[in-house]
Formats: structure tokens, C-alpha cells, sequence
């Protein structure tokens, strides 16, 4: 008995080990900086308190029955096998129980697929492996790419604070709008995932998923893809800054003019390329006449 | 029935109680439900240590920021290769094999209903497996998408092996249907005269359901992977938007197999706790009546669940609700299930002996994996869950504490009557207590990991993350190195002295037909049918 009460106590030491000694990691999901993500985090924590309690009366049965009935106290087995009586009961307490967390989950749910009203509208687009946004209605956009360098990576250079989850464009949004984003992706399936805003979304290729941010608090909020993608699905960070709605006008013009300015050294490039490419063609062909 | 059975024992009786062939012989040709179960078993054990050193590989990559070992491309080819090599080379094997040993000594048959075929179906596994292995010595990445392979990720951008990672899914698929196919045939009709449906041995019933689970979806596969093949090489674009075509119809396919593929994974596992609890408890089962049936229901709503692990994807309000309450709903009949197992220990008389402390293990574990499983079940709260280390944390209670925990229970149950060698209770002990300690550090603090934002299947992590990996791998490798103890214990069980003679029964609580034979079990047995009263 003793020696059962002392490995008991290691085991449920060992669970609590990773608990009491490590406080300073977060353990929790963030409650994060929008209406939606409270709401998930209070749904979340809901469904975790009821499970507790759930847990709390069947493990107590089963610990207690595991300590009182030991064939080395001299317990003797019952005969009972069925009881038709508690067997209802065990079915229907649970199914009100499922209710009653149906009911905020569907509420929470129908919250997260109103997408109406938006203020501005941002697609999101992944590619292999970095992240385009377009503000569709300010005619901006950019890729947003890891800026991690590789030395930090492959251990020859010191760890930022923001390792992997730094990048070079952010997306950024005023606060207090709701922003639609219109979510996809070029070549596999990514996901937009920034848990400080209750969003993840799927984004696939050739199909174009909707959902939204409203963000209260300014600030800089970093995510990850969230599917895997190909190799370097790990490195390819998401990072949205919240700014208020004067600095967001400022940004915007900034970038308007920057845009415009880039379009015509691209159109200028293109044209260079596109001559490259005929000159090359042109002399294959020659190379090719001769080898025949 | 009786009198086709009475009659093939006398022609046994005719020609001598012969044994099995010598050397390597006896096992390629075999017939015997014996010997085909210890070979599904004995190659469950040896993929249990490659899937193994892959984990660990994993968790050494992931034992600090940065690049540790391996580059990304590896790693998602041992995470890929992991997960495969887990769910088919080992879960599914195993409980294969234990249905082999013990169904038809369960039912009073003398073997199963179609034993040639059952010598194919686990011939396959080995070719099967040593074609995905070799894709790992192939010039170009092996498979490295992920156990989910979802395109376009695995067609238009896999790479070259994929082919032969499609063509063993389908030799793994055809095993699995011939031995589900031979499973459902055997205990339809090889039951003892007397043996009615609702006397089986749960184990036996919760067999019969997985069969069909399995019947029913492994085509599903089948068919996904094929339409995968023709994408890849025919020009069709099943998951191709550009050719008219939808990447989301691939996840569709899959997890229709995929949400009953997991029940087919813990069901038979189900069944084995539902032996192992009342014996040692010295109490029958409580509510056998109401476990065949949530055994049932479960199966029945496994197959309307399967978009719960595609609410991201863009799926429309009413299928997520739909998806949703269903989810929740699997709930009910697991809970009963889980409800059952603690009425029977309460007022038992209990001892605990290896198989039992597995099967209390897997008990608290699982109900923790159920509880993990509920959360996941709340769309908003999936959306912030999915993906993340919280369901890698998920899938491993209910797989490795789930599924495995109780093959380990089976296996210690079962081994004094297939070798009549008792197992050593004290190095069985040990084993149990690191793998459940080794099995809590090691996932227990992936729920907090995927709480706080760490998706799954990155090969790097940022800084935050750093403390919660370390003992994370930590417990993999004790997790890890506790399973060598069981191979040693297996060892000596098969393969050591024979201790002290055992009786039929061998634990004083065990009842049914397989603990009336003698132990060892001779090579054939019930050539007469039993008759049950």
C-alpha cells in the first residue's frame, strides 16, 4: 500500500513537474486583442473548466475505488453487472452537458462568420514560402518575408528576441476596424494563423476564404503558417502591427507613392527581361539548327 | 456448423497432431491464426522501434532553437514517415495480430474462416513497408507531406517517391480489407454452437465492428490515392483548381477515411480494456449490453464527424454546426464506455498486475485525450487549436496512452497463455511506470506548446518555445528507451526458461474459452467445437 501511495505521488509529481517548476512559459492560449479572440478564450477556458470537473468526479471515483477495493485489503468482488437506472443517467447528464457548451460555441461560431460591415479589405495570398497582401481598395501590395538571417538559424550568430517570427513587411491595419481579409493561397495550402487575433485560416489555392480582424489594442501580433506547405513551412512568419487610424493614412500615402514608383522600375525591368528572353530563344534556335 | 467442425477435427485427429514446419518454412506458408498472429505482432514490435527512432530524431531536432541534426527536408520526412509507419505499420498491425491469436480462441474456432488468405493479407505488410522504407534511400526527398499527404502539397508539388508511397497505401489497404474480410467472415460463422451474438467476448464484438470500419473505408483510401496517381501522371485535376478541380475534395476524401480510421485504431483496444478490467477486478464487465451498443454508435457516428478536422479550411456555417454537435456527440457513447470501466472496478477486488496498471493507465490517459478531444470539437476554439502542438498533444493521448497503452496490457495479458511462460512482473512493473512517466513529460507539455502558438510540423521554433521542447524530448527518450525493457521482457517470455508450469486459467479472475486451453496453447486447438451454455 505504501509503496502504491509513494508511486502515486511520483506519478502525479511527474504531471505537475512540467506545471509548477516552469511557470514562466506561457501555458495558456493568449486572450488576445479582439472581440473574437476573447470570445474564443472564454469559450476555451469554459470547455476547460467543464472538463475539469467532468475529471475531477470520475477520477476521483476511480482513485477511490482503487485504494478501498485492493484484494490485498481483503476486499471481496460484488455481483452487481448492470443497473439500467445509472446507465441513463450517465447518458443524459453528459448530453445536457454538451448542450449547454453548444449553445456559446454556436453563438461564438456565427460572430466569427460575420464578415459584414468591413472597413477595409486586405487579401491575404501565400505562397511557398512568404505571405502577399494586397489592400485592394489603396491599390497596395507587398510580400512579406522571413527576416531571420541564416546565421541565426544554422547557430553562428546569436538568437534574436523575435527569431523566425520577424519580418520585413508586417501587414499593418488601424485598430478599432473590422478588416475583412480575403484569404488564399498560389501554390499549396498555407494558413494564416495569428493567435493574439482569434484568425486561422485555410488558404487554398484557387478558392478564396473569408474572415476578419478587429483589432483593439495597438500593437505588433506575430503568427506562423499554419499548414504544413513544403520545406520551409516553419519559416514563414506572420507579423501584423495595429497602428491608429491617423499613422495607418500616413503608411498608406507613404506606400502609395513608393508603389507607384516601383511600378514603373518593374515595368522597366520586364521589358529588359522580356528582350533577355527573346535573344535567348532566338540563339537556342540557332543551336539547334546547327546540331541538326 | 457443429458437425462440419467435429468432422475436421476427426481427419486432424486421422492424421496425428502434427506441428508446424521447421526454419523460415513454417512461417512463409503458414495458415495457422497462431502463427499469422504472432507475425503481424512480431512486425507491429519491429516497426514500433523504427517509428520510434524517427520520434526521436524528431525530438532531438526539436531539442533546441535552431538547427540541431537534420535539415527542414528530413524532417518532414521523418515526421511523415513516422506517422505512416505508427498508424499502419504498428496500430493496425498489432491489433491485427491479436485478433488473429485470439478471436478464434475467443469463439471456439479452430482457426480463421479463410486462412490462405490471411497468410496474404500479412505477407503484404512486409513488401508494403520495404517499399515505403526505400524511399528514404532514393535519390530526391522521400515522402514528405505529412501521414495526411494533402494535395496539392503531395501531387502537383510531391516528390517522385510519392508513387511508391502510393502504390504501398495500396498494398497496406488490400491487407487491411482481406483481414477485416476474414475477421467478419470468422466470427459470423465460426462461432461455438451456442455462442450468440450478444455472448461474444466484448473484445470479440468490438473486433467485429472495426472490421466493418474497416470494410467500409479502406476503399475510400484506396480510391483517394488513385485519384492522387491519376493527378499526378494521367492529367486529371481531382485536386487541381486549376483544371476545374478543388484541393478541399482530397481532404474530404481522406478523412472520410481517415475520422473512421481512428476508431479503428482504439475500438479493438476498447475491447481489450473490457477484458483485462474485470479481471482483475474479479467482477464482470458492467453493462456489457451498453458497451456493444456505444461500441456501435461510436463506429456509427465515426462516419459523420470526418470535416471536424477541416473547420479552417473555409467550411460553411451550417456544415461546421452539423460537424460540430455530431463531434460532441461521440462524446456520449465514450463516456459511457468510460463510465462502465470505472463501475466495474468500484466494489471489485482488485490486484494490479502488469495488464491492469496498463489498462488504468490507458483509462486516465485516454479520458484526458477524450477531454482534449471535446475542446477540439468547439469550432471557434479549433480554430485557434488547430494544427498546433495541442492536437499533436491530443492525438498522442489517445493513440500512444490510447491504442498502445493497451496493446502493451494485451500483450502482458495474453503472453502467459501463448508462451505458458509468465512474463516477468517486476521488469513489466518498470516498464509501465517510465512509459507513463516518459509518455506524460513528453506530450503533456505539448497542450501548453500549441496553446501558446506552436503550429506542428516546423522544424524550428521561436525562442518562446524553448523550455516546454526540452522536456518534451526529454520524455520522448525516457518514453523511448523504456520500450526496450518490454522487448526484453518479450524476450525472455518467448524465448527463457520456463519458470514454473502455469494453469489453464492463469489469472485467477480470467474467464472465457481461451483460458479452458491448456498454456502454452497447443499448435491447433477447439478442432471440436465447445459447446456454450
Amino acid at each position: 500500500m505504501q509503496r502504491f501511495i509513494a508511486r502515486l505521488i511520483l506519478f502525479i509529481g511527474s504531471c505537475c513537474l512540467s506545471l509548477a517548476a516552469f511557470a514562466i512559459p506561457a501555458l495558456n492560449m493568449p486572450y488576445g486583442v479582439s472581440p473574437i479572440s476573447h470570445q474564443i478564450y472564454n469559450l476555451h477556458m469554459a470547455a476547460f473548466y467543464v472538463c475539469c470537473v467532468i475529471g475531477a468526479v470520475v477520477f476521483s471515483v476511480l482513485i477511490y475505488s482503487l485504494i478501498r477495493f485492493r484484494k490485498s485489503k481483503g476486499a471481496k468482488a460484488a455481483h452487481f453487472h448492470e443497473h439500467l437506472g445509472i446507465e441513463i443517467l450517465w447518458t443524459a447528464i453528459p448530453t445536457l452537458i454538451l448542450i449547454v457548451l453548444a449553445i456559446p460555441a454556436t453563438w461564438v461560431l456565427a460572430n466569427i462568420h460575420n464578415t459584414e460591415q468591413s472597413q477595409l479589405t486586405i487579401k491575404v495570398t501565400g505562397y511557398q514560402w512568404r505571405w502577399k497582401y494586397e489592400y485592394l481598395d489603396q491599390g497596395i501590395s507587398f510580400f512579406s518575408n522571413l527576416s531571420t538571417p541564416l546565421d541565426q538559424i544554422n547557430n553562428k550568430a546569436p538568437k534574436d528576441e523575435w527569431y523566425l517570427l520577424e519580418v520585413d513587411n508586417p501587414l499593418v491595419v488601424p485598430v478599432n476596424t473590422k478588416v475583412k481579409l480575403l484569404v488564399t493561397a498560389q501554390d499549396v495550402i498555407h494558413a494564416w494563423w495569428v493567435p493574439s487575433l482569434g484568425v486561422k485560416q485555410d488558404a487554398v489555392p484557387g478558392f478564396i476564404n473569408e474572415n476578419w480582424i478587429y483589432i483593439t489594442t495597438p500593437g505588433e501580433y506575430r503568427g506562423q503558417c499554419g499548414e504544413l506547405c513544403g520545406v520551409n513551412h516553419g519559416f514563414m512568419p506572420i507579423l501584423v502591427k495595429a497602428v491608429s487610424q491617423t499613422e495607418f493614412d500616413q503608411w498608406v500615402k507613404q506606400h502609395q507613392k513608393r508603389a507607384e514608383h516601383l511600378l514603373k522600375i518593374e515595368s522597366l525591368t520586364l521589358n529588359k527581361a522580356r528582350a533577355a528572353t527573346h535573344v535567348a530563344h532566338a540563339r537556342n534556335t540557332v543551336e539547334l539548327n546547327a546540331h541538326e | 456448423m457443429n458437425e462440419a467442425l467435429s468432422h475436421h477435427g476427426d481427419a486432424h485427429a486421422d492424421s496425428g497432431a502434427h506441428g508446424p514446419d521447421k526454419g523460415f518454412k513454417r512461417w512463409l506458408f503458414t495458415t495457422n491464426h497462431k502463427d499469422i498472429g504472432t507475425l503481424y505482432l512480431t512486425f507491429s514490435l519491429i516497426m514500433l522501434f523504427v517509428g520510434g527512432f524517427m520520434a526521436l530524431v524528431i525530438r532531438l531536432e526539436l531539442f533546441e532553437p535552431g538547427k540541431v541534426l537534420i535539415n527542414p527536408e528530413l524532417f518532414n520526412q521523418m515526421t511523415t514517415m513516422h506517422g505512416l509507419i505508427m498508424v499502419f505499420g504498428v496500430i493496425m498491425p498489432a491489433m491485427a495480430g491479436l485478433a488473429n491469436w485470439l478471436i478464434p480462441m475467443m469463439i471456439g474456432a479452430p482457426d480463421m474462416a479463410l486462412p490462405r488468405l490471411n497468410n496474404w493479407s500479412f505477407w503484404l505488410l512486409p513488401f508494403a513497408f520495404s517499399m515505403l522504407g526505400s524511399t528514404l534511400l532514393m535519390s530526391g526527398p522521400a515522402p514528405d507531406f505529412g501521414w495526411t499527404f494533402y494535395a496539392p502539397l503531395s501531387t502537383t508539388y510531391g516528390p517522385k517517391s510519392t508513387d511508391f508511397f502510393i502504390f504501398s497505401i495500396h498494398m497496406m489497404g488490400a491487407s487491411s480489407i482481406m483481414a477485416a474480410l476474414n475477421i467478419v467472415v470468422t466470427i459470423f460463422n465460426m462461432r461455438a454452437p451456442g455462442m450468440t451474438l450478444m455472448k461474444m467476448p466484448i473484445f470479440v464484438w468490438n473486433w467485429l465492428v472495426t472490421a466493418f470500419l474497416l470494410l467500409a473505408v479502406m476503399p475510400v483510401l484506396a480510391g483517394c490515392v488513385t485519384m492522387m496517381l491519376m493527378d499526378r501522371h494521367f492529367h486529371t485535376s481531382f485536386f487541381n483548381a486549376a483544371g476545374g478541380g478543388d484541393p478541399i475534395l482530397f481532404q474530404h476524401v481522406f478523412w472520410f477515411f481517415g475520422h473512421p480510421e481512428v476508431y479503428i485504431l482504439i475500438l479493438p483496444g476498447f475491447g481489450v480494456i473490457s477484458e483485462i478490467i474485470p479481471t482483475f477486478s474479479r467482477k464482470k464487465l458492467f453493462g456489457y449490453t451498453s458497451m456493444v451498443y456505444a461500441t456501435i454508435m461510436i463506429a456509427f457516428l465515426g462516419f459523420l464527424v470526418w470535416m471536424h478536422h477541416m473547420f479552417t479550411t473555409g467550411a460553411p456555417f451550417a456544415a461546421q454546426l452539423f460537424f460540430m454537435y455530431v463531434t460532441m456527440l461521440v462524446a456520449v457513447p465514450t463516456g459511457i464506455k468510460v463510465f462502465n470501466w470505472v463501475a466495474t472496478i468500484f466494489k471489485g477486488s482488485i490486484t494490479f498486475e502488469t495488464p491492469m496498471l496498463f489498462a488504468l493507465g490507458f483509462l486516465i490517459m485516454f479520458t484526458i485525450g477524450g477531454f482534449s478531444g471535446l475542446m477540439l470539437a468547439l469550432v471557434p476554439s479549433d480554430y485557434q487549436y488547430r494544427d498546433s502542438y495541442f492536437v499533436v498533444a491530443h492525438f498522442h493521448y489517445v493513440l500512444v496512452s490510447g491504442s498502445l497503452f493497451t496493446i502493451f496490457a494485451a500483450v502482458y495479458y495474453w503472453l502467459p497463455k501463448w508462451t505458458g511462460n509468465m512474463y516477468s512482473e517486476k521488469l513489466g512493473q518498470w516498464h509501465f511506470w517510465l512509459s507513463v512517466i516518459g509518455m506524460n513529460v513528453a506530450f503533456l507539455p505539448m497542450h501548453f506548446l500549441g496553446l501558446a502558438g506552436m503550429p506542428r510540423r516546423i522544424p524550428d521554433y521561436a525562442l518562446q518555445f524553448t523550455d516546454f521542447n526540452q522536456i518534451c524530448t526529454v520524455g520522448a527518450f525516457i518514453f523511448g528507451f523504456a520500450q526496450l525493457i518490454f522487448l526484453y521482457i518479450v524476450y525472455q517470455a518467448c524465448f527463457g526458461p520456463r519458470k514454473q508450469a502455469l494453469t489453464n486459467q492463469v489469472w485467477e479472475g480470467a474467464h472465457g474459452l481461451e483460458w479452458t486451453l491448456p498454456s502454452p496453447v497447443p499448435y491447433h486447438t477447439f478442432e471440436t467445437a465447445p459447446q456454450i451454455v
